[in-house]
């Protein structure tokens, strides 16, 4: 990988982190409105909502059948740094050692199968362009 | 604002780093389909392993340095794992019908994502004993 091309990766990467940051902070909020508040910190929808918006559009890029260096910039630079599979693992770690196993395997079987679900819809929908 | 614009300099440093880690893995152990995503797996993990620890010493009030949980938390750790590339690995078995294949990959990167957690966690308040 030149060096040229890593350095895109690296902007778009902390591009991708600040927007992270934003959604996550944005879906709280909204969430934190309608539910309880003694609840509404407990359950990471943010990141869970990062993670399926991230998922989804990977699979529209894969979809369009973007290849080489733009690939590269987008999948791995961009959506890559958007979402997050540490803090998914350890919001779902801190759930269970709260005793919230169920809110804990909500979250991890909830990512996984959603995720899932959106990459593959992601791409159905980028293949039809 | 000017501590605002410092905790978002610090994210976008952090994801921009992660990135480029992330991207340098992934090149130095390329993915081919059908094969085990020894890449991703490994910066999910390690990003896992650090996330618990710097976040554990943020909670207990003894972090590494002022906004470590920013710098590396939220912009290196986040980065440097991905959540949509996993998902996109996976798509990519179910389509190969390597079931047990995506099975097993789901499961391990998420125990092991998990106990990396839990490790550190440890680890950081064996330490603050």
């Amino acid at each position: 990988m030149s060096a040229a091309l890593l350095l895109l990766v690296g902007i778009l990467g902390g591009a991708g982190a600040l927007a992270r940051l934003r959604v996550d902070a944005a879906v709280t909020a909204r969430a934190g409105r309608r539910t309880d508040p003694a609840r509404r910190q407990r359950f990471p929808l943010g990141i869970l909502a990062v993670n399926l918006g991230g998922a989804l559009l990977l699979g529209i890029v894969v979809g369009f059948a973007v290849h080489g260096d733009r690939y590269t910039l987008i999948a791995t630079g961009l959506l890559g740094s958007y979402t997050t599979f540490s803090t998914w693992v350890f919001d779902s770690h801190r759930l269970a050692s709260e005793g919230r196993r169920g809110a804990a395997a909500l979250n991890v079987g909830a990512s996984l199968g959603l995720g899932l679900l959106a990459v593959w819809l992601g791409r159905e929908l980028g293949g039809l362009f | 604002m000017r501590a605002d614009r410092g905790l978002l300099a610090a994210i976008f440093a952090g994801g921009f780093c992660g990135a480029i880690a992330r991207a340098l893995v992934a090149e130095a152990l390329p993915y081919e389909s059908g094969h085990w995503p020894w890449a991703t797996l490994l910066v999910n993990v390690a990003g896992a392993l650090l996330l618990g620890y710097v976040i554990t010493r943020v909670e207990d009030g003894r972090e590494l340095f002022p906004d470590s949980g920013r710098l590396l938390g939220t912009g290196f750790c986040a980065a440097l794992t991905t959540f949509s590339t996993l998902q996109l690995e996976l798509l990519q078995m179910v389509d190969d019908a390597r079931y047990a294949l995506a099975a097993a990959y789901a499961i391990v990167s998420v125990l092991a994502g998990l106990a990396a957690v839990a490790l550190t966690t440890n680890l950081a308040r064996a330490e603050a004993r």
